[in-house]
């Protein structure tokens, strides 16, 4: 009786937590941002010009989004609304952009997601109506950008997406939803090259990544790009997110003898992997992993890290500069990398990761586009984002028009760092590709 | 084949003498009190957490520090039980399921605000060895060996100690108990505690070698729901078994299939075992 009601309780709770998961969560009021930075941005990173003849008008635009306070992608998500919050504390210490006679400031309005497919569908739908936000910037992540975008196009709001590389969501036939993110199908292509430029007798390849739709999306990519120059793909698997135990998966590269492996997921799946591979000794020259590298806290794996690659969407260490904008003919606009990161460190005493560079420059492509449009319509605004081609401190941004995949990214470009060590044994990232952005030489092969 | 087969087979069966642990806690709180424990993982998490803090900042050996998780882990067991579990424990089992469910929702978020979601990572080796195509981790030796003394201590505890068999006598039938003059509450407050005690350093072996964040128990405590039926309920030594073929499982499956099947074959046991076995393999027994 006893054991027939533990199996009845356990298969509850199990129909529970389904059923919870599903369930709409009642909104919460609207919560303050993660502390604004205010005196710290002295700076003028903004092309904002003087005004010119009074009388000038302000207006404050309602820019709204959603972040993950709270739920599995708390830590990304934080850091990319950090580098948001951020920009938008700069317009405003600026005094606003000017646009016409108004002077343009923003106002956030801002929800926590929980990380949550149905919290961002609700607070979306909110965002759009009750809340009437002028502009929209996704949530983090390509799923919850999914979710949020058909709202957005739904409503005719335009958003700029950050924090979501899938390629998916701009292959629907959307107008107004653009993408800051390298795209997923491009994430791993430069691993590929740089392999093939270290060396070109590497033929045998292994992918073993997280089978979540970005990751998959990737390596599909990546798989037939490598195996379009002439590499043997010897594995290509993917495990569940939320795996902890890779043995089975390591044991499987082995028996396949890679000379390169490549693949990963995200940050947990990632560090966990890379640490199984360093405690096994697997014998590999080259390994790339996705997300997980480029972050700070993936030093804390000590040695395991070392010699480990991951493609990144910003490194301080990049430097795109208004001189190398006008060397490739393009115009410039907003704060260079080291103002970016001096005012983020002010701010909010961390180094900036990838991710709040994202966050800033969605901001930094909004206000390009207004300020090219000369009005915020939302028609306006689209055609100047349909139109824009600029170099940033994150690196170029430009937009596929075609009806095809309207919105998708196509000037960014991914930088690919791998983890060294300093003449003390320190851990340090170092950018290795593309060559003409490097700040050191590739260290390899690893083991 | 069998180059993979083997180490797949010996690190599954690694691994489950840590799950079998961690099942083993959840299986004792039901023995004894018939209560779901839905806190349960993030009591696991708390082990993890424990652990890394006395490794990286009292610099502890993994394994001494291990000594202190668990002590904090009863502790903390008996806490929960008389704030959340001892008022509700005679109330229907949907109080007791919302009680633990409760607690589990407060560690969360406690954890989410001190540590965030952020992976930790204990950086701890103690190297490896080739046994032909199998090269084992002394990591997850050291934890299957900790398990396993885990295991016998507890079955000493509950066989050879007044307060074992106080245990016992209250899980058999508590109004007895009572009449014989066992203070049935306080062998309640302490299956609670051992529970979570076991829970706890199931936590910290596991933090031994893989990263970890707050949210990393969920996944322990869904393995731990199906060792549970597997073993037999409210059997710690069935708990120990269904860790080691849920292990063996993880290990094996992934050398024939994808990996997506592995939670497949597991539930499809757990519905299997519930229809020809529901006592489990080993039935219940405390």
């Amino acid at each position: 009786m006893k054991n027939r009601l533990f199996t009845l309780l356990t298969l509850l709770v199990l129909v529970a937590l389904a059923l919870g998961a599903c369930a709409p969560a009642a909104a919460t009021p609207t919560e303050e941002p993660i502390a604004p930075p205010t005196e710290e941005t002295s700076e003028e990173p903004m092309a904002t010009e003087e005004p010119e003849a009074p009388p000038m008008t302000e207006t404050t635009l309602k820019l709204g989004y959603t972040a993950s306070l709270t739920g599995n992608l708390n830590v990304s998500s934080g850091r990319q609304d950090k580098g948001l919050q951020l920009w938008i504390s700069d317009v405003t210490a600026a005094g606003g952009f000017q646009v016409g006679n108004e002077m343009v400031t923003f106002e956030p309005i801002f929800y926590d997601d929980e990380s949550t497919n149905e919290r961002v569908q609700e607070l979306y739908t909110r965002l759009a109506t009750e809340d009437n936000a002028d502009f929209l910037i996704s949530p983090y992540s390509s799923g919850l950008t999914g979710a949020s975008a058909v709202i957005a196009e739904q409503y005719g709001k335009v958003m700029i997406t950050t924090g979501a590389a899938s390629d998916s969501t701009y292959k629907l036939g959307y107008t107004g939803v653009y993408q800051a993110y390298t795209p997923a199908s491009r994430y791993l292509v430069g691993a590929v090259d740089l392999l093939q430029t270290l060396d070109p007798t590497m033929t045998r390849v292994a992918f073993v990544h997280e089978s979540d739709q970005f990751s998959t999306d990737v390596v599909a990519a990546a798989a037939a790009y490598a195996e379009s120059l002439g590499f043997e793909v010897v594995l290509n698997e993917a495990y569940d997110t939320g795996t902890t135990d890779f043995g089975p998966f390591i044991n499987k590269i082995e028996a396949a003898a890679p000379q390169a492996l490549m693949g990963g997921g995200h940050f947990q799946d990632g560090s966990t992997f890379a640490k199984q591979l360093f405690e096994k000794g697997v014998e590999i020259a080259y390994v790339t992993l996705l997300v997980a590298p480029p972050e700070p806290d993936f030093a804390e794996l000590g040695d395991a890290a070392f010699g480990i690659i991951g493609p990144s969407q910003w490194e301080p260490l990049a430097e795109f500069s208004p001189e190398s904008a006008a060397a490739a003919g393009l115009e410039w606009f907003g704060p260079s990398s080291a103002e970016f990161v001096d005012a983020y460190v002010a701010a909010y005493s961390e180094q900036p990761s990838y991710h709040s560079a994202g966050g800033y420059v969605a901001g930094l492509i909004l206000q390009k586009a207004i300020m090219d449009a000369g009005s915020y319509d939302p028609d306006a605004v689209k055609a100047a984002l349909d139109a824009m081609d600029v170099l940033t401190f994150y690196g170029r941004i430009k937009y596929d028009t075609s009806a095809e995949s309207h919105g998708l990214q196509l000037g960014h470009s991914m930088v690919y760092i791998q983890w060294q060590k300093d003449d003390a044994g320190t851990l340090l990232k170092q950018v290795v590709w593309p060559l003409e952005g490097a700040s050191a030489e590739t260290i390899f092969p690893i083991r | 084949m069998f180059d993979i087969l083997l180490p797949s087979l010996v690190d599954g069966l690694m691994i489950g003498f840590v799950y079998g642990l961690a099942a083993m806690g959840l299986s004792l709180i039901w023995g004894v009190m018939n209560v779901i424990n839905l806190a349960h993982g993030p009591i696991i998490a708390l082990g993890m957490f424990g652990l890394y803090l006395a490794f990286n900042t009292l610099g502890l050996n993994p394994y001494l520090a291990l000594i202190l998780v668990a002590l904090a882990g009863l502790l903390l067991g008996v806490l929960i039980y008389y704030v959340a579990v001892q008022r509700v424990l005679t109330a229907p089992h949907l109080s007791t399921l919302l009680a633990t469910f409760a607690v589990n929702m407060i560690l969360i978020g406690i954890g989410t605000a001190i540590f965030s979601v952020s992976p930790y990572n204990v950086d701890f080796s103690m190297g490896s060895m080739d046994f032909g195509p199998v090269r084992v981790l002394w990591t997850r030796v050291a934890a299957a060996l900790a398990a396993l003394i885990a295991t016998g201590l507890l079955y000493a505890f509950l066989f050879r100690t007044r307060q074992g068999k106080n245990i016992r006598a209250v899980a058999n039938n508590r109004v007895a108990a009572e009449l014989m003059g066992i203070p049935s509450s306080r062998v309640l407050a302490l299956s609670f505690g051992i529970g979570t005690m076991l829970a706890a350093t199931a936590g910290g072996l596991i933090a031994t070698f893989f990263p970890f964040t707050i949210l990393a128990g969920g996944g322990y405590e869904l393995r731990s729901f199906v060792i549970v039926v597997l073993g037999g309920l409210g059997n710690p030594l069935g708990a120990l078994v269904g860790g080691l073929i849920l292990g063996m499982l993880e290990g094996v499956i992934p050398v024939f299939m994808q990996t997506s099947w592995v939670p497949v074959i597991e539930f499809a046991l757990f519905v299997f075992i519930i229809i020809i076995r529901p006592s489990g393999l080993l039935g219940s027994r405390v």
